[in-house]
């Protein structure tokens, strides 16, 4: 985290949580970036994220998903796994954002 | 000789079944390392797997009471069940995926949006991009890039 704020890379999370359960799940794990609700997943449909009836109650989820963005808002990077158990590691997304400067 | 009700390999068998599948997402889970591939748990199922064949000959070999061996038998099925839905999850259920084909690619602009953050202040894609990174020090000015982190949600 720090050390992506070194970098001058801002972290931002988007989930189809409400804000109130994203501000207690940062509280709880000491998170202090900026998590964005999508409640309806509008934003996660544009993004071609939403996994239909993919949460454990069947709701529509994102799936996960990385983006990097350079300060223009032109996509760099991105990571886009097929198996929700494996995402990007904290190490490559260092190495993604360490070379987009 | 008097015929054992208790089989202990058996038993630890299936205890070694049940902590390989509860560890993982307990656990190995949680680092990348063990995560990927579940090879802890997979040591853990080869542990449970040795104390069943072991208990499953001392049952075959009648050592063991009419009410042993049944007791026995549930739970060498519970634990080769337990395997087999650890396996289903792993190999199966985690991929089950959409294709994904319109997500943004390298070298597109990213979609603009604005989302409520935790203090229920609407952001933007464009704030994201230009607001500093340190307020307390704005000299640093925008940030140098943004990386946006879809994720499946607390639930």
């Amino acid at each position: 985290m720090t050390t992506f704020n070194g970098l001058g890379i801002r972290l931002v999370a988007i989930s189809v949580d409400a804000p109130d359960v994203s501000a207690e799940l940062c509280r709880k794990a000491g998170y202090t970036y900026t998590f964005l609700s999508d409640p309806n997943a509008e934003v996660i449909r544009r993004y071609d994220l939403l996994h239909l009836g993919g949460g454990v109650n069947g709701q529509d989820i994102a799936r996960p998903a990385e983006f990097l963005l350079d300060s223009s808002g032109v996509v760099r990077w991105v990571n886009l796994t097929e198996d929700f158990r494996i995402r990007a590691t904290p190490e490559e997304m260092f190495k993604a954002a360490k070379a987009l400067r | 000789m008097r015929k054992l009700l208790w089989n202990w390999p058996v038993w630890l068998g299936f205890l070694f079944s049940l902590l390989a599948f509860t560890s993982y997402s307990l656990v190995f889970a949680r680092f990348p390392a063990t995560r990927n591939v579940p090879w802890v748990n997979f040591l853990l199922f080869g542990v449970s797997a040795a104390f069943l064949f072991f208990g499953l000959k001392r049952m075959l070999g009648g050592a063991q009471s009419v009410l042993g061996k049944m007791v026995s038998s549930i739970l060498i099925f519970l634990s080769i069940t337990i395997f087999w839905v650890f396996c289903f999850v792993i190999f199966h259920a985690t991929k089950q995926l959409p294709a994904s084909t319109g997500a943004p690619k390298i070298g597109q602009n990213a979609p603009e949006f604005a989302l409520r953050d935790t203090r229920e202040n609407l952001v933007s894609l464009a704030a994201l991009l230009s607001t500093p990174l340190d307020l307390s020090n704005p000299s640093r000015g925008a940030p140098e890039g943004v990386l946006l982190i879809f994720y499946r949600g607390y639930w």
